[in-house]
């Protein structure tokens, strides 16, 4: 099947880009280089197109329950421009995919899903819906998204798009009237630093980019560093940390699933909290500079007690680390372990999983 | 346009060797350095090591991928270069200068199956 394409894949050929087939869609991986664009979004400013993420808009009478009943945090009562992180999860636990749930208004809430999951997330999130008074509609074509990202973003968006975000805290949203459409502007991402994310029209979306590129102060951003940034902070990327048979608990994700209310797979986490995690995803650090990658086997007392889930050679740290799932009793920070590279196998120590601290702006 | 040197020979897997007398220097080509991106870790074997024309021998892994070293000579590794146990990076700024292994050749003919520059210049689309 053919790969889908952005609205903004033909400035990404013309800037000379590394394509990639990523969730379906032909995506820049890199401009540069990695560790440039990588970079860019520690010490100043940079773009990333991700008009690939899908948007579902649930409407209705019955909206807020129908979103607490698929969603594993807690919407209850929450404020207009609102937005939350969490789970849909089957009834066994595994979760469906991850994503930021924007409380748009009463009765309006703007579902952000990955770019990979878009078809499963929609008959999902639509068969579930047949008891609800709400509508699901897959917005996902209408909207272009960019996300701005780097400690010197909010100026430069204040400045360069004239659209004021100062007044936004971390994880709110609000609409805002641009040439005559409505957007959508949050402070969120996926880098652990400050920025915001713009969705609008396809047209919308081109004119941000133009501006912010063409302003010589932001940098364009592929999907490679999106990754060895996100990663740094220990963030989750559905695929490698959460999957159809990994639970939030045992992602390390609990804070955003809450017990105390009713959602579907919150009794087979329950059971899972109450029995104990038999296995769970940590960090590991290694020794040397060899990179454990996605696949590798992690091992300890001569067996294997592991699978590498994520990993680099750190750019911020330089550090080779990696996410890991292991068994539990391997767990604990300090652990001795190893993970089979090639032909060697390479010692580490179990570390917590964020390698870099987050930047946030609260 | 990749940097291309005269005199060496050059493998389809993108590893060229430069032969001085009994010695062949073993590295790979800056259209290799190139696609892989910012080498961050050169995975090299140790000295008295055996390496076989066509055989691993390690690996260059850049921040996005991990790629194998294919040798192109067969014979015993002399020296590695440990340089780029600390900056694995030289193999981008300088790919030529910088080679990974140093190898005392036990069939010097052997380099008569690998390209020149003017065959691999075509062989990469140069």
């Amino acid at each position: 099947m053919e790969n889908k394409r952005t609205c903004l894949y033909d400035k990404h050929v013309a800037l000379g880009a590394l394509i990639s087939p990523f969730g379906g869609f032909d995506m820049p991986i890199q401009y540069t280089n990695i560790v440039d664009e990588h970079n860019a979004v520690r010490q100043a400013c940079g773009i990333f197109d991700v008009s690939h993420m899908g948007e579902v808009l649930v409407t209705g009478e019955e909206s807020e329950a129908f979103v607490n009943y698929i969603f594993t945090n807690d919407i209850t009562d929450a404020p207009d421009g609102k937005i939350f992180y969490g789970m849909m999860c089957h009834e066994t636990g595994g979760v469906v995919d991850d994503l930021l749930v924007y409380r748009m208004g009463e009765n309006r809430y703007f579902l952000v899903i990955n770019a990979s999951n878009i078809d499963k997330d929609v008959a999902w999130i639509t068969e579930q819906a047949k008891n609800f008074d709400v509508v699901v509609e897959n917005q996902s074509e209408k909207y272009g998204e960019v996300a701005v990202q780097g400690p010197k973003t909010e100026e430069i968006v204040e400045r360069v798009l004239g659209i004021h975000c100062s007044d936004l805290l971390f994880y709110t949203c609000k609409e805002v009237e641009y040439n005559g459409e409505t957007i959508i502007i949050s402070r969120t991402g996926y880098t652990g630093e400050d920025g915001f994310e713009l969705y609008g029209s396809h047209a919308f979306t081109n004119e941000m980019w133009d501006k912010l590129v063409g302003s010589g102060e932001v940098k364009p951003c592929g999907l490679g560093c999106r990754d060895t940034l996100r990663f740094e902070v220990g963030l989750p990327l559905y695929g490698d940390e959460l999957t159809d048979e990994i639970t939030p608990l045992e992602a390390g994700l609990g804070m955003f699933a809450k017990l105390d209310k009713e959602f579907i797979g919150r009794d087979a986490l329950a059971a899972q909290k109450a029995e104990g995690l038999k296995r769970k995803i940590v960090g590991i650090e290694l020794k040397d500079k060899a990179i454990p990658r996605h696949g590798y086997e992690v091992e300890a007392d001569g067996k294997v007690i592991g699978t590498v889930t994520t990993g680099y050679n750190s750019i911020s740290t330089g550090k080779s680390v990696c996410m890991a799932m292991v068994d539990i009793e391997y767990s604990k920070l300090d652990t001795e372990v190893a993970v089979r590279i090639r032909k060697k196998v390479f010692p580490g120590v179990v570390t917590k999983k964020r390698f870099y601290d987050k930047n946030y702006k609260k | 346009m990749s940097t291309i040197l005269e005199g060496l020979y050059y493998a389809e897997s993108h590893e060229y060797v430069k032969v001085e007398g009994e010695f062949g220097y073993v590295g790979i080509t800056d259209y290799a350095q190139h696609e892989l991106g910012n080498v961050v870790y050169v995975d090299m074997p140790e000295v008295d090591d055996e390496v076989t024309a066509g055989e691993n021998f390690g690996a260059v892994e850049s921040v996005k991928a991990a790629s194998d070293l294919i040798s192109p000579v067969s014979g015993t590794v002399v020296e590695v270069n440990e340089a780029l146990n600390d900056n694995p990076e030289l193999v981008n700024s300088d790919p030529y200068a910088n080679w990974i292994i140093k190898v005392q050749l036990s069939d010097p003919a052997e380099v008569e199956n690998l390209m020149d520059a003017a065959a691999y210049k075509a062989a990469i689309g140069e």
